[in-house]
């Protein structure tokens, strides 16, 4: 099980820098989001995949008796899925409205902030 | 369990028992006030008259507790607090040692500096924007990365912060900021998702995200884990958010977009977030691994301050100037992480310090050179020492922090640097320093020369009085005072920061603090 786990977030490694190396912002912005879930998967594969056994202690027992599911990288994923998904929402959005101002989604051509040519700065008075 | 009300069940060895002394509050309160400012302002956000006020007093009393809380944490050492009350490792601690509430209370100042510049730059349309809760919500994360003991949860305050100055940046959504918010986002978000990935392979390695669990498990795993792997990931991760060469490349991209008080306050604190989980998670987690990554961490040092101030030297406007010269400083920074002494340590920490207040205080004083020129750019602006001598010496007494000359804040730290590089003989290290202590006074010199001492054929236009120059004025004096303090009588700093440089090598302190009497 963790083999094939390790072999599918490697994959969604591969796939998420191929499209971060794009020059177009939505392929990153999609590389990114794929990158997320990569985190996602690779720190429950590194949790321990265990049977589904809940983690319950029983009545008279202070700790769970045998092995039980680790419920910790669950909640760890729990936390980075709503940040990563608000994070895609807001770069989609901003994205988006890049585009809709700049007229272009080509990180080549998106030097509004950075012009080229700029100059050196004055060199005497 | 109603059932079980005649069995009393013992869990003294699972939680907090007693009630947290009144004290204690102290360690969550600079987090939980702007949090609770923040929110309030949230729901009054169309009431613009009062955000600066609640804003401001949230600021002061922050920084009162932070003040309360280094003090505390200097005299009796480092101050646990426990959520949930469940016993660490499983209650996600916040722990303060000497660093992490030094930090917390230089940031708290430049918040309370800056909340004060900004209720006379940031118009109406700015604050029903959110001006204020953002900024609010970005000091609760900084605070809280300065102050939890718990690595995942330093992961949610990266987050926290994170967010929040994508507000910032683009309030206004003007083209620039839109293509520099877009740049810094991605890689950022990128940045703090290596750091994900470190955290997701330490918990498989450690079993553990408490900080002090870490810190005294890692000789035991370290033959069998792959600690260097981690080590190497959160270089990465935090050097990107300290925006080290060679990936800096967001910061000069987006810095000088926003309004000039929000490029203030990225400048003095965020990148110092990174150098703070730099120190935290190398120096105190992995010492060993430090030790084989000097060599890189010193040519990254060397490589971001020589690229950062010759990119200094290249520009016009002086924002983006000033962005290239927080990158060179960045760079001092980790110079003295490359060392590892304890020297070179409390230099890094000194000079994090001077940087957070020297770099605010420069481009607070930019923004009002702008307000009597009307320009950023060394091609227009000119003749401003005509006009206003108050603001020249405020300006120069800055470049001189900056640049690292005497009697200012920049001084003493650089020292401690080139000393502790010569100690162990790293010459090049040293020389580097000196040279781009050279390059940042050409660079800021030039700026002086050319937008106060010029000649301009043009009149400047703004006045030089009234009530909002003078909140303008007394916002960059603030600045100046610990500033020439640090440089004046840098004592008591030092001996801070030395204490901070050997809890940090030594953490059986910061461990006893967490773990009492050595409980599992």
């Amino acid at each position: 099980m963790e083999v094939a786990l390790s072999v599918t977030v490697a994959i969604f490694f591969a796939v998420s820098i191929y499209l971060m190396l794009s020059k177009h912002i939505i392929r990153i912005v999609i590389g990114v989001a794929i990158l997320s879930n990569a985190v996602n998967l690779l720190i429950f594969t590194a949790g321990r995949v265990v049977r589904e056994v809940p983690p319950i202690i029983p009545v008279d027992a202070y700790q769970p008796l045998g092995e039980t599911a680790n419920p910790l990288p669950q909640a760890l994923i729990l936390t980075a899925i709503v940040i990563s998904f608000s994070f895609f929402a807001f770069l989609l959005v901003l994205a988006y409205r890049a585009y809709q101002t700049l007229g272009t989604d080509d990180t080549d051509e998106m030097r509004l902030a950075e012009p080229k040519g700029e100059g050196l700065p004055p060199l005497g008075y | 369990m109603a059932a079980e009300a005649g069995k009393t069940v013992d869990i003294t060895g699972a939680m907090v028992t007693e009630p947290v002394a009144l004290g204690d509050w102290l360690v969550v309160a600079p987090v939980a006030i702007p949090l609770i400012a923040g929110a309030f302002l949230l729901m009054y956000r169309k009431e613009t008259r009062i955000h600066a006020g609640v804003a401001t007093i949230a600021f002061a009393l922050t920084f009162l507790t932070e003040i309360g809380l280094l003090m505390r944490v200097a005299s009796d050492g480092p101050l646990v607090m426990t959520m949930g009350r469940w016993l660490p490792p499983f209650g996600i601690c916040f722990s303060a040692d000497i660093l992490g509430a030094s930090f917390a209370a230089v940031s708290g100042f430049i918040a309370l500096v800056c909340s004060a510049y900004a209720a006379r730059d940031i118009n109406n349309v700015g604050r029903r924007y959110g001006f204020y809760p953002f900024l609010l919500l970005m000091m609760a994360g900084v605070a809280g990365a300065f102050l939890t003991g718990d690595i995942f949860n330093l992961y949610v305050w990266f987050e926290v912060l994170l967010i929040s100055s994508f507000g910032l940046l683009i309030l206004g959504s003007e083209k620039e900021q839109l293509d520099g918010a877009t740049k810094y986002a991605l890689l950022n978000l990128v940045a703090t998702t290596l750091f994900l990935i470190g955290t997701g392979y330490l918990y498989g390695t450690f079993g553990t995200l408490n900080m002090a669990d870490i810190a005294r498990k890692a000789d035991d795993l370290r033959a069998t884990g792959p600690l260097m792997t981690l080590a190497g990931l959160y270089l990465l991760a935090f050097g990107m958010k300290a925006a080290a060469f060679p990936v800096n490349f967001w910061l000069p991209a987006s810095y000088h977009t926003p309004r000039i008080v929000t490029s203030a306050i990225f400048a003095g604190l965020l990148t110092k977030v990174g150098v703070y989980a730099l120190m935290r998670t190398l120096v105190m987690l992995l010492p060993p691994e430090r030790d084989v990554l000097g060599q890189t961490i010193a040519w990254v040092a060397v490589g971001t301050m020589i690229i950062g101030i010759l990119g200094a030297l290249a520009q016009s406007d002086i924002r983006r100037l000033l962005g290239f010269v927080v990158i060179s400083g960045i760079g001092t920074m980790m110079a003295g992480l490359a060392l590892g002494s304890p020297l070179g340590l409390s230099g890094a920490m000194l000079y994090a310090v001077h940087s957070m207040l020297a770099m605010t205080g420069l481009y607070l004083v930019a923004g009002l050179m702008r307000e009597q020129s009307g320009s950023f750019s060394l091609h227009e602006v000119s003749g401003l020492y005509r006009d206003n001598p108050l603001l020249a010496g405020a300006a120069l007494l800055l470049i001189l922090a900056a640049s690292g000359l005497p009697p200012m804040s920049g001084l003493w730290p650089k020292v401690f640097l080139v000393k502790a590089s010569l100690d162990v003989g790293a010459w090049w290290l040293a020389a580097a320093i000196l040279v781009t202590g050279l390059l940042t006074t050409i660079a800021l010199g030039r700026v002086f020369a050319l937008a106060f001492w010029r000649n301009g054929d043009g009149e400047n236009s703004g006045s030089v009085d009234g009530p909002k120059m003078q909140l303008g004025y007394a916002a960059v004096l603030a600045i100046l005072v610990p500033v020439a303090f640090l440089g004046l009588y840098p004592e008591p700093a030092m001996l801070l920061t030395d204490a901070a440089a050997a809890g940090l090598l030594d953490s059986s302190a910061y461990v006893e603090a967490v773990f009492p009497q050595g409980r599992p």
